[in-house]
Order: structure tokens, then C-alpha cells, then sequence
């Protein structure tokens, strides 16, 4: 019971402090736009090009926007005392690693909230749909997994801002690929048996890193 | 200090014999496969043993790795840390190995250096992850938490290969690309005669004696470091028994 | 309550701690005292289940910390120079998040119980990041006490006060003590930390050189004796 409790409380402590500042948010969203903005200038996206460039366009944006997240929602902690707060109290080192992770979580779909709709606007393709969403939603959990785990260790070494995206990037190609091509059959009117399988990749990414995530999280912060 | 000639001077002996052996069966033994059709391509194809060897060396040391960052893990002993940074080390020398070797055999078989063919990309993406371990393992300073960290990143490294594999392959299958899939030899196929598959077999056998030879020798150190940290456990011990001892040298 | 016998905290070749045993009884005020480096930082990380020791072995109402940490994390409240405070939050809200994180009943009630114990009543409802660092001293201390340890590790919790923040945080810890806690405090502060202990222990390069009943020592002979103990073992 204290285990549910705690993590409850590590994520609302999160969104309630981010919710003041919104700093992490507003970083993220304003970096995602930028990135759609200059894939424009760099691939002249013209509307018969747009759609086979979206989903590409629309997941590097959020993998980008969503490290700048990753990286602050540990610094914070890291520069309060490295979360020794949370370490001293009689908490599963679980419950903190999904506390955070749910942080993440909700700040990057927050960021795909508004991000999306400008998208659709922006390349007059309609990224609303469900089956779409699915992809969106299991590749950003994806993300949110192993991009806490990496996210824990890269705030304790040298070069932070660097280490992130290197740990992060080779371990997230296959929700990178599934998550783009998923997303592509979809605007191109694939069969569900092509999505299916891609969203099979997604799924077992999503189980079998966070069951490492949650054996490992104890090795990551205990000194 | 006087080096006597122990077990591991003789592996290495072995294994130097083996690759020259090894030398000489892919290049002289081995004939050009005969169903490839120019003479450039038959002559081509004789990479493929040493890249086939190097690939098993690769492979045998991520797996090393992996099974070493769990054993860190489990039992703290720095000395499965150090067999795992050696692993790595390997592991992505021979790697870059297996991609250059790879490059080198496409372009007369296929007419390009590189290829997007599953198994590669997959390698040039495996390679990349395990420079990042060795990236890790830099930026971190203090002795314990390197290894704590690498040990995780490392299972983290070697389960995600498999399935970026399978990605991979999966997009590979829905979307057969203009780049090296024409070409029905794409595969590599060719004719396994008797004495191509000699060379063959000889030269696996013999990667892999020499991916042990270099780890051996790479963890040789490690090995003096665990016998250097059973000393210092002892000092630890003695100090909590209230000996007054001091280390000698740096303190 | 606390038992210490041997031990050892080495960070890569440098030994830290050399084989340090003590025991603590329920109820004692212990201060701390030695030069910068001694290893009064790490004895106290270790007592608070931060850091885990090389060697030998540490109870704390007879449970090992390094065995069985959760057990005995509870019993600890800690207090160091980084305040563990979110500077986003309120006071409240701060102190909220960790009496849920030590799942306590009765949250608001004793949460305000702190706020005024400590004299921050008033501005409970302030982000923190206003609050001088006095105040953030203050609250700190209502987060270490807000689970009702019967054992507080302070280090160092007066650095960076000016005197009469010291000297409010000084009365603070005497009305603390009075409840019977356990406390251990490391402190600069030579004639203050005396003051307030029954008891003083020095500690310099990782060894006790000193243990004595603070009532033992006039403030006279307190800083000869105090030097004494540092440059012996220093020879």
C-alpha cells in the first residue's frame, strides 16, 4: 500500500512543482516546434511530400524535445541533493522510479497534446486518428522507460546534457522504427496486419524494458 | 620482475599460429567459390571468413559483457566490472571490424559500400551502443558508481539488440529497398564446397580462440586488481579490529 | 540504540573512515567535532543509510543497516547543508509530499504541529524558494522531525546562519532534545556544540581521538583541549 502511495506522491510532487514553473513544458513544446520548423526549411516540405515525411518529422521532434524534459526533471533533484530526501524515506526504490517515469510520462504527452493539432494544421494531415494515437501513446511510454533509467545516470556524470542522448538514442531505435512506420502505414492506408506487428514491437519493448528498469533502478541510485 | 613463461604466454602463442594458419586457408586454401560470376567477386568473397571470424568475436564479447555486468551486479566483485569493460572494448574493436569488412566485400559483390541489409544495420547500430558504454564508463569518476552504471547499461545494451534485430528486419521485409536486394546473391550466397566450408569452420574456431586470448589478457590486469582489492578488504578488516595500520604509499 | 563496531568507509584509495566504534544510548546528545575531512560527513551518511560502510558493522535498535535498511529508516530524521526542500512547492506542500512518502496518519495536523514548532506558521503556504536560509534551516528541521524519529542526525545544521538564526536553531534543538531524543550533531561551532551535548566526541582522520562527557570540560580548557586532540593525531 505505502508502495502505490509513495509513487503517487513522487509524481504529483513533480507535476504540482513543474505545474508552477512549467519549465519543462514550455522548453519542450517550444523545442519541438523549432524542429518541425527548420525539418521544413531543410526538406522543403511541400504538401505531397508532407505526408511521407510527418511521421519521421513528428517523432524526432519529440524524442529531441523529450530528452530536454528527461534531463530536468533529475537535474532538479540532483541539485536539491541528489535525491537523498526521497532515499531517506523508508520507500521502495521502485515506487520512486515509477513516480518519476509517470512525471515524464505526462509531460511528454502533454507536449504531444498541443504539438499534434499544430502538426495537422501545419502539414494538412489529420494525425488525430486512433489508430495513430495508439503508436504515439506506446512509443512515448517507450521512451519514458528507458529515458528515466538513462536519465538517473547521465545526471551523475560529467558530461550530462551529452550523455543523454548517446545512452538513449541506440536503445530507442526500435521504438524509433515501429513507432514512424507504424505511424506512416497508417497515413498511407496499410493493412492492420502491418500495424499489428508493429505495434507487437512497440508493446514487447514497452514489457521488457520496464521490467529492467524496475530490476535495475535500485543499482542506479543506491551509493 | 622476471615474466616466466606461464599459460597465457602460450595461448597467445596458439592463437598467433591459428590466424596465420588461418591466413593461409582463407586465401590460399579456400578456392574461389564457382558459382559467383566475376573474377573480382570470386576474389571478394574471401573476406568473408575473416569477417565471419570477426563477427564471432564480436558477438562472443557483448554476450561476455552482458553476462559479466550481471554478475557485477550481483556479487559486487570489481573483478567481473573489469571483464566487462574488456568485453566491450572487444566488442566494439571487432565490430568496426566486421562493418569495414562487410563494406569492403559489398562493393564488388553488390556494387555499394553499404548496404541497409538488417543484420549490418543492426551491427552499425550494436557497435554504437557499445561505444556509448565505453563513452559511460568515462564520465564517471568515482571507481563504484562506474561500474554500477556500466553493469546496467550493459543489460539494457544487449537486450535491446535483439530486438532492434527484429525491427529492423520487420521494415526491411515490408519495404525490400532498391539498395543491395536486386542482386538474388544478396545474401552472400555461394557455393559451400568441401574446402570453402574448411576454411570456414577453421576460421570460426579460430576467432574465437583469439577473442579468449585477448580477453585473457586484457583482464590479466583485472586479476591483479582483485587480488589488489582482497588486500585492501584485508586492511578494511584489520582496521575495523582496531589494528593501527596505514597503507603504505598514497593513503 | 546506535552500536558502531569497526567501522570502515573508503572512497577508491582514499580510506575515509579507519575503524570507528562507538555506542549511543537512547536519549544521548552527541556532538561531533573535528577538522574539515575527518569523516564527520560520511559517519553521519552512513548512520542515515545513505552510504554504505566497507567493513564492519552498525545497529540501530538492534537492527543492521546494511541488512535491513527499510527497517530502520523510519527511526532516522537527517539534517544536512542541502536543504532537500523543492523550491517550486510550499512549506506545506513540501512537508506534505514527505509525510506521504513516510506514509503518516494524521498529515495536516501534525504538519501544522511542525510548522509552529519550528515558527513557520505564517508562511506555510509560501513557495519555498522565498524563504531565507534560516527558514530553510527551520524547515528542514520540521521535514527531519516530521516522522517522529527517535534518533536526528544533524551536519553541520547551523553553517551559513547568521548568530541569532544559530542561536534560534540552538533553542529549537534543546526543546527537541528534551523529548528524549537521540541526537548527534556535527557542528564548527566548538563552545556552542558543548553547550548543547552531553557529550563530545572528536573525530580526525577517520579515527575517535576524543570521548568525553561534555560536563568534564570548563570552557577554558574546551579549544586547548579540542587542538590537543586534533594535532596528536596528526603527529
Amino acid at each position: 500500500m505505502r508502495f502505490w502511495s509513495a509513487m503517487w506522491a513522487i509524481f504529483w510532487k513533480d507535476v504540482r512543482a513543474e505545474f508552477r514553473t512549467k519549465d519543462i513544458f514550455t522548453g519542450m513544446l517550444i523545442f519541438a516546434l523549432l524542429a518541425v520548423l527548420i525539418f521544413n526549411f531543410a526538406f522543403d516540405l511541400r504538401v505531397e511530400r508532407a505526408k511521407e515525411v510527418l511521421p519521421g518529422v513528428m517523432w524526432v521532434s519529440i524524442v529531441f524535445a523529450g530528452m530536454l524534459g528527461l534531463n530536468r526533471s533529475f537535474i532538479l533533484e540532483y541539485d536539491r541533493g541528489s535525491l537523498s530526501g526521497i532515499l531517506l524515506a523508508p520507500v521502495d526504490r521502485s515506487a520512486l522510479y515509477l513516480g518519476k517515469m509517470l512525471g515524464n510520462l505526462v509531460f511528454m504527452v502533454a507536449v504531444e497534446v498541443v504539438l499534434l493539432p499544430i502538426m495537422m494544421v501545419l502539414f494538412n494531415v489529420n494525425v488525430l486518428q486512433p489508430s495513430i494515437l495508439i503508436f504515439v501513446f506506446l512509443g512515448t511510454i517507450g521512451f519514458a522507460i528507458v529515458g528515466t533509467s538513462f536519465a538517473a545516470i547521465a545526471v551523475n556524470t560529467r558530461a550530462r546534457e551529452v550523455m543523454l542522448p548517446v545512452l538513449l538514442l541506440p536503445v530507442l531505435v526500435p521504438v524509433l522504427i515501429a513507432a514512424v512506420k507504424g505511424t506512416a502505414n497508417v497515413l498511407d492506408g496499410g493493412t492492420l496486419g502491418e500495424q499489428m506487428s508493429w505495434l507487437r514491437i512497440l508493446g514487447a519493448f514497452d514489457i521488457i524494458f520496464l521490467g529492467i528498469a524496475f530490476m535495475t533502478f535500485d543499482y542506479i541510485v543506491e551509493e | 620482475m622476471r615474466r616466466k613463461f606461464g599459460l597465457l604466454e602460450g595461448l597467445v602463442i596458439v592463437a598467433a599460429v591459428l590466424v596465420v594458419a588461418d591466413m593461409y586457408m582463407g586465401l590460399i586454401y579456400a578456392p574461389d567459390p564457382s558459382n559467383l560470376q566475376t573474377e573480382v567477386t570470386r576474389k571478394a568473397q574471401h573476406i568473408f571468413y575473416y569477417h565471419m571470424g570477426m563477427n564471432v568475436m564480436a558477438g562472443s564479447a557483448l554476450l561476455t559483457n552482458f553476462i559479466a555486468s550481471v554478475l557485477y551486479l550481483v556479487t559486487r566483485r570489481r573483478f567481473w566490472d573489469a571483464v566487462a569493460r574488456s568485453a566491450a572494448e572487444i566488442g566494439v574493436i571487432f565490430g568496426i571490424g566486421v562493418l569495414v569488412s562487410g563494406s569492403l566485400w559489398a562493393r564488388p559483390t553488390w556494387n555499394a559500400w553499404w548496404t541497409w541489409d538488417p543484420r549490418l544495420t543492426t551491427a552499425t547500430i550494436t557497435v554504437l551502443l557499445y561505444i556509448a558504454y565505453l563513452m559511460l564508463r568515462n564520465a564517471v569518476d568515482d571507481p563504484g558508481r562506474r561500474a554500477r552504471f556500466a553493469a546496467v547499461y550493459g543489460a539494457f545494451a544487449f537486450v535491446s539488440v535483439p530486438i532492434t534485430f527484429m525491427s529492423i528486419r520487420l521494415w526491411r521485409t515490408i519495404h525490400p529497398t532498391v539498395f543491395g536486394g536486386s542482386n538474388p546473391n544478396a545474401q552472400g550466397a555461394f557455393a559451400l564446397g568441401s574446402h570453402i566450408r574448411q576454411a570456414f569452420m577453421f576460421s570460426m574456431v579460430t576467432f574465437l580462440i583469439v577473442f579468449f586470448v585477448f580477453l585473457l589478457v586484457r583482464v590479466r590486469l583485472a586479476l591483479v586488481e582483485e587480488r589488489l582489492s582482497a588486500v585492501r578488504e584485508t586492511l578494511d578488516a584489520l582496521l575495523s579490529r582496531g589494528a593501527d595500520v596505514e597503507p603504505i604509499g598514497r593513503d | 540504540m546506535i552500536h558502531v563496531r569497526g567501522l570502515v568507509k573508503r572512497f577508491g584509495y582514499t580510506i575515509v573512515l579507519r575503524g570507528i566504534s562507538i555506542d549511543i544510548q537512547a536519549g544521548e546528545t552527541v556532538v561531533l567535532l573535528g577538522p574539515n575531512g575527518a569523516g564527520k560527513t560520511t559517519f553521519l551518511r552512513i548512520l542515515a543509510t545513505l552510504l554504505k560502510p566497507n567493513a564492519g558493522r552498525v545497529t540501530v535498535a538492534g537492527k543492521d543497516i546494511v541488512r535491513e535498511p527499510h527497517k530502520v529508516r523510519h527511526l532516522l530524521g537527517y539534517v544536512s547543508h542541502q536543504t532537500l526542500l523543492y523550491p517550486d512547492l510550499s512549506a506545506r506542500e513540501n512537508l506534505r509530499f514527505y509525510a506521504r512518502l513516510y506514509g503518516l496518519p494524521h498529515a495536516d495536523e501534525r504538519i501544522q504541529e511542525m510548522l509552529a514548532l519550528v515558527g513557520l506558521g505564517k508562511r506555510a503556504d509560501d513557495l519555498v524558494r522565498t524563504f531565507s536560509r534560516g527558514m530553510l534551516q527551520r524547515l528542514t528541521i520540521a521535514r527531519a522531525l516530521l516522522h517522529n524519529p527517535p534518533i536526528l542526525l544533524l551536519d553541520e545544521p547551523d553553517t551559513g546562519l547568521d548568530p541569532q538564526a544559530a542561536a534560534m536553531l540552538a533553542r529549537l534543538l534543546r526543546d527537541v532534545a528534551g523529548e528524549g531524543r537521540t541526537i548527534l550533531l556535527t557542528t564548527h561551532n566548538i563552545s556552542r556544540g558543548i553547550d548543547f551535548a552531553d557529550r563530545v566526541i572528536v573525530l580526525s582522520r577517520g579515527r575517535i581521538v576524543a570521548d568525553r562527557p561534555s560536563s568534564d570540560l570548563t570552557p577554558h580548557d574546551l579549544s586547548e583541549f579540542y587542538l590537543n586532540a586534533v594535532t596528536q593525531e596528526a603527529a
